[in-house]
């Protein structure tokens, strides 16, 4: 939280000054405010706590304890929660299994310690292909919808429709759609099979995907299109700028908060994608993400799965802050400006 | 392929006066009618597809005619037979679980957003900044920790080993729009009420409340729908017991017994699933918009 913390701290000192000023003219509002907060913050840091915070903390104590299971080199069973080192982040990690007669090597092909790097550049395939996709005719929409001026409401419902209903459900209805003998191997005149091929798959879910999301990428950006003043298009175009210069020189320097913001956001959305790619393929032919690799290991090793869990919020919150330091983006301070 | 769309997007802006008398076309309006079209048909195709699926008799899944041929009501009487699915059952659980989870979260997400909109206080930006986090926090990695510890306790499978976790992703969210909601609220009115002799209930009652109800309305739609869609969480966590499973987990896991792709009837049962959400967004939609875009981003 480091690197959002200036920004705060910047507006929580403008808001002290600001609040100042006002209190003094309504009359003291500001003493005891501070015991007032806590009572009324209470309930959500406790739930916070309860349901995050602390199981969090005691799975990342159980990532460094054994599972239990055979143990390989006595041939015995073993009750497991024997302190265990880093051994499960190796197994990850450096795909390290136990050896039989003690030790270590490489992991087998078909044990889930081999599949942990594919699916971590899967997953972050899928992010940039999908962001990328997804924000180009996001923009494309967000344009078109601002500039009509019949039939929004029809469009903002149309819009909405993709966004409220649950991935799980679309993604059955992608299967249908993508059934070798369904409809789009018809339309298109193709015989693909969209889910048993590492190519079409991973196409498939990308599809899926960007259908869904791109119409809320569009309804964000349209509201950033929606702050930018009309005056400035009109200087702008008396000061001879064309099309393309206005879309380049204001438009998209000033939808860059928002673009920014869709681009965290969706992109830390697909670093957990689970739903669509679980219903279309079961992380079968080059598709696993890391979401469903944690899901196969919690079946049968919590500690291990534990240790992935761990690795994978890492992970996911350093490619956080690495966006919000790229974009520059003040996501923290929206909510009290 | 931005040139295009911008030329498309400029020309209205010229013929905006009220009405033209222009001879000929008017281009402007057909490509903005051409946009809208796309957009549209983008969005509800695949929709259009589910609905033709539901129809139509299971025999001919594979026909493919663009319309609606074979139609029949078997899909949807199949859905809720309760021999191979519990799809009916599975509907009440999702009601159970969304309106906890948002009554639940409501509730305690007000007096986090009223404090952090309102009040003056130390280490408000650490809270802002731990509520945020809280808000990107992956659900696979609390997962391993949440299925580890209530199968200590005994709450896998259960209506609060379900409706819990979802309180605590729903909870950043509602507190993070309310607080932009009630940042831009006309707090004055408060005062003014009080100067104008209402006692400090009544002012609560009679100014605060109308002002805050659509806020909060918004944000309680924002929080249902996003428990209403959840899956990850309640696939693992309810351990596919069908008598608290939710229709997310219940669709996923549609059968048919041996030998039958019950695609049909999955689209019938998607559809059952569908409804009621498009008439949530027909009409919400602008509550929705505005709810989306103030946790997104302030214009």
């Amino acid at each position: 939280m480091s690197i959002v913390s200036e920004p705060i701290a910047e507006n929580a000192a403008r808001g002290r000054k600001n609040r100042r000023k006002r209190s003094g003219r309504n009359g003291g509002l500001h003493s005891g405010d501070g015991r007032m907060a806590l009572y009324l913050l209470g309930p959500t840091m406790i739930m916070l706590a309860l349901i995050v915070g602390y199981p969090v903390l005691n799975a990342i104590y159980k990532s460094f304890l054994t599972d239990p299971g055979l143990d390989d080199s006595t041939g015995l069973f073993n009750e497991g929660n024997d302190w265990n080192g880093t051994a499960n982040y190796a197994h990850w990690i450096l795909q390290r299994c136990n050896a039989v007669g003690g030790g270590t090597e490489s992991c087998p092909a078909g044990n889930l310690g081999s599949q942990f790097w594919d699916s971590v550049w899967v997953t972050l395939g899928f992010t940039v292909v999908t962001v990328i996709i997804e924000v180009i005719i996001g923009m494309l929409f967000a344009l078109m919808m601002h500039q009509a001026f019949r039939g929004r409401s029809l469009v903002r419902v149309a819009v909405l429709i993709p966004w409220a209903v649950p991935t799980a459900v679309i993604a059955k209805l992608w299967v249908v759609i993508f059934d070798p003998q369904g409809v789009l191997n018809n339309v298109l005149g193709t015989s693909f099979a969209w889910t048993s091929e590492a190519g079409p798959a991973r196409m498939a879910i990308v599809i899926a995907d960007v259908w869904k999301t791109t119409p809320f990428i569009a309804l964000l950006i349209l509201a950033g299109l929606q702050g930018i003043s009309s005056e400035v298009y009109e200087s702008a175009k008396v000061d001879g700028a064309n099309a393309w210069q206005r879309f380049w020189r204001i438009t998209l320097p000033l939808v860059k908060p928002a673009l920014a913001v869709a681009v965290i956001f969706r992109a830390l959305d697909v670093l957990r994608m689970y739903d669509l790619p679980w219903v279309l393929t079961q992380g079968s032919n080059g598709t696993q993400t890391i979401s469903i690799l944690v899901v196969k290991e919690l079946a049968s090793k919590l500690n291990s799965a534990a240790a992935l869990s761990t690795i994978t919020f890492v992970l996911i919150f350093a490619i956080a802050l690495a966006l919000v330091r790229l974009f520059n983006a003040n996501i923290v301070d929206r909510g009290t400006r | 392929m931005s040139t295009a769309a911008v030329e498309t997007a400029e020309a209205p802006r010229e013929s905006r006066p009220i009405v033209t008398y222009k001879k000929g076309y008017d281009w402007g309006r057909i490509g903005n009618l051409v946009a809208i079209a796309a957009i549209v048909f983008w969005c509800l195709a695949p929709f259009y597809w589910m609905l033709v699926l539901a129809f139509r008799d299971n025999a001919n899944t594979f026909d493919n005619t663009p319309w609606f041929t074979d139609v029949t009501m078997d899909n949807f009487r199949y859905a809720f037979d309760t021999e191979f699915n519990a799809f009916g059952r599975s509907l009440v659980n999702s009601l159970i679980i969304s309106v906890s989870v948002t009554v639940l979260s409501m509730v305690i997400a007000v007096f986090a957003g009223y404090a952090l909109s309102r009040l003056v206080f130390r280490g408000k930006s650490i809270v802002l900044a731990a509520i945020l986090g809280a808000s990107m926090f992956p659900g696979v990695a609390i997962l391993t920790p949440l299925f580890q510890l209530f199968g200590d306790f005994g709450w896998l499978g259960t209506y609060h080993g379900l409706i819990l976790p979802q309180v605590s992703f729903a909870l950043p969210l509602a507190v993070y729009t309310l607080t932009s909601f009630f940042a831009d609220m006309p707090w004055e009115l408060e005062e003014a009420a009080k100067v104008d002799g209402c006692t400090p209930l009544q002012a609560f009652r009679k100014v605060i409340i109308p002002l805050a109800a659509p806020a909060m309305f918004t944000t309680a739609i924002l929080v249902f729908l996003a428990s209403w869609n959840e899956y990850l969480l309640s696939s693992v966590l309810s351990k596919g017991d069908t008598a608290v499973a939710p229709s997310t987990v219940a669709i996923v896991n549609f059968t048919a017994g041996p030998h039958i792709v019950p695609y049909t009837q999955t689209m019938a049962a998607g559809v059952i699933v569908t409804i009621p959400l498009v008439i949530v967004v027909l009409i919400f939609q602008r509550r929705i918009v505005s709810g989306l875009t103030a946790g997104g981003i302030k214009g």
